[in-house]
C-alpha cells in the first residue's frame, strides 16, 4: 500500500473514494493520467498545479526492459543503470508564501533540490549520486552537476521513502539543495519533452513558458517511485510523477480585476485530452470558507463536483473531464472562468503551520541564523523534525543553539548534529522540537564567517553566499479523521 | 631606505629635524592647510562617474505617471493624521493592503537618558507601519528600502502619498527581482533605529523596547529615505553624511544625479547648486564653500537625514530632501516619481552590493568627488608636524641622556613613575565627562533651578572647565617635579597620544580628524612651560574641542550666509552639546565619547604641560 504521505510536510491525508474512471490503459502496462489543479489562494492569487503520472508495470531495475512507449527512456534507463529507489528532484524559481497562499501542493524550496534513495544492491552510493546528478543536469539543463560532497547530506530522520521500500537505511539516502539555480525556460522544454504527448495536445498545451515565467512562482519537479501494482501488492510498478505549479498574481496582470479564466492565465484554451492520456481532468477549488455562501463563480458549469479532503480541510472541487465528449459539444474549446462574487475580506486565514528564517546581526564577521516556527493552532501541540544544512564557510557554533518558546527553553527530544569539515562537507544538523499550542518557536544559532581563498568565492561576491533552505518535516493534525483511502482511484492531487 | 639605514644619513638627517624644527613643522602646517584648500580647485576633483556596470550604460525608460494621484493619496493621509493626532496606522495598513503589499507594524518605545528640549520629547512610544512588495520569482534574499518619516504637523505628506503611489505603480511591474519595503517611520531617527536593530535582530543602542517578530525581506542592497512637503518642489537636496559621517557608495549618489539630469530636476548638495564655471574665483569660493559645510557636516558626526543609521548595517542610502523656493520654474509629483521610479529600477538591477565606488570622499559639488588618496595628504602634513616635534623631543632626550650620562641623581629618572598621577588624573578627567553628566542629573535638578536638559549640559561644561583648573592639583602629587625633563617627556608622551587618536580617527571620520588637527595641532606643538604663558594659553584654550566646536557653529551659520549673531551662537552650542549626548546614547555617535575619553583628555595633558613649574 502506498504511503499517503506529502513531499515534504507529511500530513494526515483522507480523501473519499472518488468517481474514478478505470482507465482504459489497465489492460496496456503503462498508463498515462494527467490532471489541473486549479485553485484560488485566500490572498487572490491563483494556483495552477499540473500533474502528469505515467504508471507502468514493469520492473524496471531488472534491466529486462528495452521497449519504452509512455515511460521516458532516459529516466528509465538511469533508474536501471545507477540502481534509483527513489527520485524526486525541483526546479523552483521563487518562494511559496505559506503565510499568505496556505499550505502548498506539492512543497520546494527555491532553486534545486534532489533527493534520492538508492536500492540497497548499490555498493558505492556516493559514486552513483555523483553519476546521477551529472546525468540529471544534462536531462534538464540545470547546474545539477554542482552538487558535490560539500552540499551533499544524509539526513536520517526527515526524510521517509514515499514509495514501496522495505527498510530505510539512511545510508542509502543522499539530499542536496542549490539555492542559486535560477530556473527558466531551458529547464521547462527538457521537462515539457517528457511527457508523452509533449506540449502538442491535452493540458500540455497550457504550457506555454511566456505566461508560466509571467508569474510569482514557478515550481516544477519530477517524482519516481516504485508502488504496488495492485491492491494485493505482489509486483511493483514504476510511477513518474511530473508536477508543476504556477502562482499568477493578481495585481500585476490583472489591472486590480480579480477574475480568471484559463486564457487569461495561459493565453490558450484546451480543446482536447492528450489521446495517449487514460483519463484527463481539470478540477477547481471552490471550497467555501467559513462555511458561508460560494466565494467564487465558475463557468461553464461543471459536469460534476468532487468532495475531498485536503490536507486536513474539506474542499469541494468542480471536475472537467476532458476525455467525456458531451464537454466540447457546446463549444470547441474549454476555458474556465473564475468570478469572485463579493470582494475578499482583509483577514486572511494563517495556516496552522508556517515558519520563517532570516540572519540577523550585521558585519562580516559572525551572524546568527534564525528559524521562527509558528504554530497557530488554538490548542493542539505538535512536534516538527527541522533540519538544517548550512555550507561548510559559515562555521557554526553549536553551543550558541537555542530554542526557546514562550521565552521558556525548549529542550529538543532528538537531535542529530555533523559538523561540516572545511572544503568537504557542510553541516547538518536535525532536531525534533515539541511546538506548544498557539506560539512562536525561535530556533538561533550563531556562526562566524571562515575565511575563502580567493578561488573559492563564486562569481559576483558581493552578491553574497547562499544558504539553502531548512526542511520542516511535521504532522500537523486536523479535524478531521483519517479514513482508508484507495489512492489508485482519487485524484492525483490528493496523494503525495 | 638607504636613508634611515645608513648611520651617516641618519645623523645627518636627525640633526636637520632637530635644527630646522620649528620653520619644517610650521611649513607642513601651511602645506597641510594648503593642500585641503586646494581640494575644491578643479584638477583636483575630477568628475563623478557610475563604476557600476549593473546601473550605468542603458537607461530606465520611466513610465510612472500617477502623479495626480500621489497627490490625493497625501490629502487623505494629511486628513487622517490630523483625525489620528499623530501616525494614521490603521488607515496606512488599510491602504497598504488594498495596494496588495504585505503589510506589518512595528510599536517601539524608548525612554531618552533626559529629555530632549528641541523636539520635545522624552518617554517615546510609536508605530513603523511598513509594506513589503514581494517580487515575484525571488525568494526575498534582497530588497530595497523606500522610507519616509511620519512627522508631527503638516510635514511631509506628499512624501507619504507619493510612496504610496509608486507603491501602487511597482506592485503591477514584473520585472523586479528584489523585494521593496515601503516603510513609514514614526519619530524620525528613533523609529528608524528602532526598526533597523527589529529588521537585523540585534541591539545596538541598548534600551529600544519593540515587538519582535516583524516581516523581513532578506538583506537590504540600498535604502532611499524621502522628505517632500509641498506639492511642487523646485529643486531636490540630497544628504548623504550619516552616523559617524559614514559615506554611502558613490554610485548611490552618481544615480541620483543622473536621473536628475535625465529628468531635468534641480539637484543641490548643502544646499549650494553646482555651477556650470570653474575656472573663476567666485567659481573656486563656491565649491570650497560647498566642500567646507560637507566637512562640518560630517565631523559632525550626526546623521544629516533618516538614511543615516542604515549605514551602519553596510546598508548604502541617502535622503532626497524636496526644497520648494521662489523659483519659477517648479516640478510635479510626476516627474519626481519618475526620478524615483528611475533610481528604483536601477538599484533593481544591480547584481551585488554597491561596491565599485568610493566610500570615502569629499564633494566640492554634486558632479565633482576628492577621493581619499587626494584629501589625505592634507591630513598628513598636519600629522606630520606632530611627528616631527615627537622625534625633536625625543631626540633632544635621547641626546641630553647621552651628554650627562653622569648627570645629577635626582634629574636622571623623573619621568615615568613622575608621569603617572597627571596621565591618570587627565584620564579621570575625561571618564567624569563622559559619565557625570546623564548619571547626576537628578542631583543636579534637586540643588538648582535648572530642568534635566539644561543640567545635563551644564555639568558637562562645567567639568570640562574645571579639568582646566586640574595642572594645580596634580603638581602637589608630583614629587620632585619641576625639571625640563619631566615637562618633556609629559609633552613627548601627550604628543605621542595626540597623533595616535587622530591618526586613528582620520581613517574613520576624515572630516573630524582634520578639524581637530587643524585647530589642535600648532597649539600642541607650541606649548610648553617657559614661554610666553599668557600667549600660550589663550592659543591653548582656543584650541580646546569646545572651542572647535563653537567656531564650527559660527563658521557653518556663515557659510549658509545666515550668520549667527554671538548669544545665537551659544545657544547652538549649548543645544549642540546636548544633542551630540544623546545622539550618543540613543545612536551609538561617536564624537562625544571620543572627545570625552580621548581628545580632552589629550588637550588636559598639553594644559598641564603649559604650568609645569
Amino acid at each position: 500500500m502506498a504511503a499517503a504521505a506529502a513531499a515534504l510536510l507529511l500530513l494526515l491525508l483522507a480523501a473519499a473514494a472518488g468517481p474514478g474512471r478505470v482507465g482504459a490503459g489497465r489492460a496496456r502496462r503503462d498508463a498515462l493520467r494527467e490532471e489541473l489543479l486549479l485553485s484560488p489562494l485566500p490572498a487572490g492569487d491563483v494556483a495552477a498545479t499540473f500533474q502528469f503520472r505515467t504508471r507502468w508495470d514493469a520492473d524496471l531495475p531488472r534491466g529486462a526492459v528495452s521497449h519504452y512507449r509512455l515511460f521516458p527512456k532516459a529516466l528509465g534507463r538511469l533508474v536501471a543503470a545507477l540502481g534509483v529507489q527513489e527520485l524526486h528532484l525541483a526546479l523552483t524559481q521563487g518562494f511559496w508564501r505559506t503565510r499568505t497562499w496556505g499550505q502548498p501542493p506539492l512543497q520546494a524550496p527555491a532553486g534545486a533540490e534532489l533527493w534520492v534513495w538508492f536500492q540497497p544492491t548499490v555498493t558505492d552510493v556516493d559514486k552513483a549520486w555523483k553519476e546521477l546528478s551529472n546525468i540529471l543536469s544534462g536531462i534538464f539543463c540545470a547546474s545539477l552537476n554542482f552538487i558535490d560532497s560539500t552540499n551533499t547530506v544524509t539526513p536520517t530522520a526527515s526524510f521517509k521513502p514515499l514509495g514501496l521500500a522495505n527498510g530505510t537505511d539512511h545510508h542509502l539516502l543522499r539530499y542536496a539543495v542549490l539555492p542559486r539555480e535560477v530556473v527558466c525556460t531551458e529547464n521547462l522544454t527538457p521537462w515539457k519533452k517528457l511527457l508523452p504527448c509533449g506540449s502538442k495536445a491535452g493540458l500540455a498545451v497550457l504550457l506555454k513558458a511566456e505566461r508560466l515565467f509571467h508569474s510569482s512562482y514557478h515550481s516544477q519537479a519530477v517524482h519516481i517511485r516504485p508502488i504496488c501494482r495492485d491492491a494485493s501488492c505482489l509486483a511493483v510498478s514504476w510511477e513518474l510523477r511530473q508536477t508543476l505549479t504556477v502562482v499568477f498574481d493578481t495585481f500585476s496582470s490583472g489591472q486590480g480585476k480579480k477574475d480568471w479564466s484559463l486564457f487569461k492565465m495561459f493565453s490558450r484554451t484546451l480543446t482536447d485530452a492528450c489521446p495517449l492520456a487514460s483519463q484527463s481532468k481539470v478540477y477547481v477549488d471552490i471550497s467555501p470558507k467559513n462555511k458561508e455562501k460560494e466565494l467564487l463563480e465558475v463557468t461553464p458549469a461543471p459536469a460534476s463536483v468532487y468532495e475531498a479532503i485536503v490536507q486536513g480541510d474539506k474542499r469541494t472541487y468542480a471536475v472537467y473531464d476532458l476525455l467525456s465528449p458531451s464537454l466540447f459539444n457546446t463549444s470547441r474549446s474549454l476555458n474556465v472562468q473564475l468570478k469572485w462574487k463579493r470582494p475578499q475580506d482583509t483577514e486572511l486565514p494563517t495556516p496552522v503551520l508556517h515558519a520563517q528564517r532570516y540572519v540577523s546581526g550585521y558585519g562580516l564577521q559572525t551572524g546568527e541564523i534564525s528559524t521562527l516556527i509558528y504554530n497557530t493552532h488554538p490548542y493542539r501541540a505538535f512536534p516538527v523534525m527541522l533540519l538544517e544544512t548550512v555550507p561548510w564557510y559559515l562555521r557554526l557554533y553549536v553551543h550558541t543553539l537555542t530554542i526557546i518558546t514562550k521565552g521558556k527553553e525548549n529542550k529538543p527530544s532528538y537531535i542529530h548534529y555533523q559538523p561540516a569539515q572545511d572544503r568537504r562537507r557542510p553541516h547538518l544538523l536535525e532536531m525534533l522540537i515539541q511546538l506548544p499550542a498557539n506560539s512562536v518557536t525561535k530556533i538561533t544559532i550563531q556562526f562566524e564567517r571562515a575565511l575563502l581563498k580567493w578561488t573559492e568565492y563564486t562569481p559576483d561576491p558581493n552578491h553574497g553566499f547562499y544558504v539553502s533552505s531548512s526542511v520542516l518535516s511535521a504532522l500537523v493534525p486536523s479535524v478531521i479523521a483519517m479514513k482508508d483511502v484507495d489512492v489508485e482511484q482519487s485524484p492525483l492531487f490528493t496523494s503525495l | 631606505m638607504g636613508l634611515l639605514s645608513d648611520p651617516h644619513c641618519r645623523r645627518a638627517l636627525s640633526r636637520l629635524v632637530l635644527r630646522l624644527n620649528t620653520p619644517l613643522c610650521a611649513l607642513s602646517y601651511v602645506m597641510g592647510l594648503g593642500w585641503f584648500l586646494a581640494l575644491a580647485f578643479q584638477p583636483l576633483a575630477p568628475r563623478t562617474y557610475m563604476s557600476e556596470n549593473a546601473m550605468g550604460s542603458t537607461m530606465v525608460e520611466e513610465q510612472f505617471l500617477f502623479g495626480e494621484r500621489a497627490l490625493s493619496y497625501a490629502r487623505e493621509f494629511a486628513g487622517h493624521k490630523k483625525k489620528a493626532g499623530g501616525m494614521p496606522v490603521a488607515w496606512l495598513e488599510k491602504t497598504m493592503w488594498s495596494l496588495g503589499l504585505e503589510v506589518h507594524r512595528q510599536p517601539f518605545a524608548r525612554t531618552l537618558p533626559f529629555p530632549d528640549e528641541t523636539r520635545e520629547r522624552y518617554m517615546v512610544k510609536g508605530t513603523n507601519v511598513y509594506g513589503i512588495l514581494r517580487a515575484p520569482r525571488a525568494a526575498s534574499t534582497e530588497s530595497l528600502v523606500l522610507s519616509v518619516p511620519c512627522t508631527e504637523g503638516p510635514h511631509n505628506n506628499q512624501a507619504v502619498g507619493l510612496m504610496l503611489a509608486l507603491a501602487a505603480y511597482f506592485r503591477g511591474q514584473i520585472y523586479w527581482a528584489k523585494d521593496i519595503i515601503f516603510l513609514v517611520n514614526e519619530h524620525d531617527l528613533l523609529g528608524m533605529e528602532a526598526w533597523l536593530e527589529a529588521y537585523h535582530d540585534v541591539n545596538v543602542t541598548g534600551e529600544v523596547r519593540s515587538s519582535g517578530t516583524l516581516g523581513r525581506a532578506g538583506a537590504i542592497q540600498a535604502a532611499i529615505s524621502l522628505e517632500l512637503s509641498s506639492d511642487v518642489v523646485t529643486s531636490f537636496d540630497v544628504a548623504v553624511e550619516g552616523l559617524n559621517g559614514q559615506l554611502p557608495n558613490l554610485d548611490l549618489l552618481n544615480l541620483f544625479h543622473a536621473f536628475c539630469q535625465k529628468n531635468g530636476l534641480l539637484c543641490t548638495i548643502q544646499g549650494k547648486l553646482p555651477r556650470s564655471d570653474w575656472d573663476s574665483l567666485p567659481a573656486y569660493a563656491h565649491s570650497l564653500q560647498t566642500l567646507l559645510l560637507m566637512v562640518l557636516a560630517q565631523a559632525s558626526g550626526r546623521p544629516r537625514g533618516d538614511h543615516g543609521l542604515f549605514l551602519r548595517y553596510r546598508i548604502e542610502a541617502i535622503t532626497l530632501r524636496g526644497i520648494n523656493s521662489f523659483r519659477q520654474y517648479k516640478y510635479d509629483m510626476t516627474t519626481v516619481g519618475k526620478t524615483l521610479e528611475g533610481m528604483f529600477r536601477k538599484l533593481n538591477n544591480l547584481l551585488e552590493r554597491l561596491h565599485q565606488s568610493y566610500f570615502f570622499y569629499l564633494l566640492p559639488s554634486l558632479s565633482r568627488f576628492v577621493s581619499i588618496g587626494i584629501y589625505m595628504p592634507a591630513f598628513g602634513f598636519l600629522l606630520l608636524v606632530l611627528i616631527l616635534k615627537i622625534s625633536f623631543l625625543g631626540g633632544r632626550e635621547a641626546g641630553e641622556g647621552q651628554a650627562a650620562p653622569s648627570g645629577p641623581g635626582m634629574d636622571s629618572r623623573p619621568g615615568l613613575l613622575a608621569l603617572v598621577p597627571p596621565l591618570l588624573i587627565c584620564q579621570a578627567a575625561g571618564l567624569a565627562l563622559y559619565c557625570l553628566p546623564v548619571l547626576g542629573q537628578r542631583v543636579a535638578t534637586q540643588h538648582f533651578p535648572v530642568s534635566e536638559a539644561e543640567a545635563v549640559v551644564l555639568t558637562a561644561i562645567a567639568i570640562y572647565v574645571a579639568g582646566m583648573a586640574l595642572p594645580h592639583s596634580t603638581h602637589r602629587v608630583l614629587a620632585g617635579a619641576g625639571s625640563d625633563r619631566g615637562w618633556m617627556t609629559l609633552k613627548l608622551l601627550a604628543l605621542l597620544y595626540l597623533a595616535l587618536q587622530l591618526g586613528c580617527l582620520a581613517l574613520l571620520n576624515f572630516s573630524l580628524g582634520f578639524l581637530l588637527a587643524a585647530t589642535m595641532v600648532p597649539a600642541a606643538a607650541a606649548v610648553q612651560p617657559n614661554g610666553p604663558r599668557v600667549l600660550l594659553a589663550v592659543l591653548l584654550v582656543l584650541a580646546t574641542p569646545a572651542a572647535t566646536l563653537l567656531l564650527g557653529i559660527f563658521l557653518q551659520r556663515e557659510l549658509v550666509e545666515a550668520p549667527a549673531a554671538a548669544g545665537e551662537g551659544w545657544q547652538l552650542f549649548l543645544a549642540a552639546v546636548g544633542e551630540g549626548l544623546l545622539q550618543h546614547h540613543l545612536y551609538g555617535a561617536l564624537p562625544f565619547p571620543f572627545l570625552a575619553l580621548c581628545a580632552y583628555p589629550a588637550w588636559l595633558l598639553l594644559w598641564n604641560v603649559l604650568f609645569w613649574k
